[in-house]
């Protein structure tokens, strides 16, 4: 049986919702390290949260299989995100277009998710991966400097709830490039985009 | 009476708008990579700027101003075809004023002012592919771009100076991104190139028939190919524009009569008449009516 509750929610205006977000997402992704906040509710059921929930709905469908980390895949959130956007859930990290992972999850390794390979790099997976929380202004958390394209000179932000091991993983990833995920870092209604290409000094 | 059906917004269906908007993400995060996508038909031939139209079809919203240029000019069929084709599609606002655009679809410039943060530049790409010419199958110009083997495209620059004694490429020519991928600015007059540099807007590419997008973010490197010895250089103009005065800017040239009468204008031409709104006065405009002398003899 199916739960009410992943029939619930949704865009109200998906046309113009989903526009909405995408360009926050574009924004986000040319200009990493800047915040973008998702107005709209979008219903998503717990523990998704709002700005996960909005990039689930603007950007799978039927083309992108989703993998769910343990906490995400036993709620009822891959239902929500079949029924709202068809996307098919998988349990092969390197099938997935996007991955989604709960707040305090550290995986161990960012090399089992698809990476593209050399000749289509484009062909790996976008991690959406939840934090308690992003922020411009010193504060508490751990302070990351970014560079790299999209960014003049530097940029400085904090966050909380990051897992410790995420410095080490991003150096693992850029290693890599042109290969390599992407991560979206996301708290409640905030995502902070971070392309591979951004080198992240602690 | 039941509502005439209409098209969904900004013309594309929302499932076509999101595979072009993943690989818009994909393209941002890999700059100067060429990401495929399944390009659909427009309504408008290969040639008119159909991965321009898709690639601004996905990204534009209610809020958005949009400004098309064909050449540097608003005015052109291509430019005021595509202005109409999102103002019937999409109802949004449309401006010829670079700094009022939140969009701007060009073919083949850059606009002479500087764009801001936020901004978007989006490119009509004929050929994506800078290394087309010199290697026509696909599955090796992808292996070549693999391994960052950009050989053969000096190979091309040094065989210009071997036979002209310069690097003669004035369009497209090839510039690296990022430090990383060799990619083709477009058509665009060399004179461009050193504005993608450190651009402070987003620039996106879009090629409809050879079905490729890539993009370069803001605050990005873009380096054009060149040799120490024969350095990179734009082209220079000896004459200021006819209308406007302005030196230092990109000129069309454009003939008069069958006597050889020629007048060199900007071609931006945004760019000149903010300059004559401005009080600047080119030559040809000094002269007062400017045709005068011909139609009296």
């Amino acid at each position: 049986m199916i739960d009410s509750e992943a029939l619930s929610g949704g865009f109200t205006h998906p046309v113009f919702q989903s526009q909405s977000a995408f360009r926050m997402l574009m924004d986000g992704m040319a200009r990493p390290g800047t915040i973008q906040t998702v107005a709209t509710d979008v219903g998503q059921p717990e523990p998704l949260r709002t700005a996960a929930g909005a990039i689930a709905l603007t950007l799978c469908d039927h083309e992108t299989p989703v993998w769910l980390s343990a906490g995400l895949g036993k709620s009822v959130v891959g239902e929500w995100i079949g029924f709202h956007t068809g996307a098919p859930l998988t349990r092969e990290k390197a099938e997935a277009r996007f991955a989604f992972l709960e707040p305090g999850i550290t995986p161990a390794s960012f090399g089992l998710f698809a990476l593209g390979s050399q000749e289509y790099p484009d062909r790996s997976t976008t991690l959406v991966l939840e934090v308690a929380a992003l922020r411009l202004e010193a504060g508490s958390g751990q302070k990351l400097t970014l560079s790299g394209p999209g960014i003049l000179q530097s940029r400085e932000i904090w966050i909380d709830g990051l897992p410790d091991s995420f410095s080490r993983l991003w150096i693992d990833n850029r290693a890599l490039f042109p290969r390599g995920v992407d991560v979206i870092l996301t708290a409640g209604r905030d995502l902070l985009c971070l392309p591979r290409t951004t080198k992240i000094a602690a | 009476m039941t509502e005439l059906a209409s098209y969904n917004f900004a013309y594309l269906d929302e499932q076509t708008k999101r595979m072009i908007r993943r690989a818009i993400l994909k393209a941002i995060a890999i700059p100067g990579y060429q990401v495929p996508f399944a390009s659909r038909e427009m309504p408008m031939p290969y040639g008119w700027g159909t991965g321009g139209v898709q690639v601004t079809a996905s990204i534009i919203g209610p809020d958005d101003v949009l400004k098309v240029i064909d050449q540097g000019a608003d005015d052109t069929t291509n430019a005021v075809s595509i202005r109409a084709f999102f103002q019937k599609v999409a109802d949004v606002a449309v401006t010829t004023h670079t700094q009022d655009a939140t969009i701007i679809q060009t073919r083949h410039r850059i606009p002479e002012q500087t764009l801001r943060e936020g901004q978007v530049l989006v490119y009509q790409v004929p050929i994506p592919e800078p290394l087309r010419f010199l290697e026509p199958r696909e599955t090796e110009t992808r292996k070549m771009h693999a391994l960052e083997e950009y050989g053969l495209m000096h190979v091309k620059l040094y065989e210009d100076i071997a036979r002209h004694g310069r690097i003669s490429t004035t369009y497209a020519y090839p510039v690296k991104v990022a430090s990383r991928y060799v990619m083709d600015p477009s058509p665009t007059p060399k004179f461009d190139n050193p504005k993608m540099h450190m651009y402070e807007a987003l620039q996106l590419f879009g090629a409809g028939r050879e079905k490729r997008i890539y993009a370069v973010p803001p605050y990005t490197e873009v380096v054009s190919l060149d040799f120490e010895d024969h350095p990179f250089e734009i082209q220079t103009f000896s004459q200021n524009c006819a209308l406007c005065n302005a030196h230092g800017v990109y000129l069309d040239e454009v003939v008069l009569d069958d006597k050889g009468g020629r007048m060199f204008v900007c071609s931006d031409t945004d760019n000149c008449e903010d300059r004559r709104a401005h009080g600047h006065v080119g030559e040809m405009l000094a002269q007062d009516p400017p045709l005068g002398k011909e139609a009296a003899e």
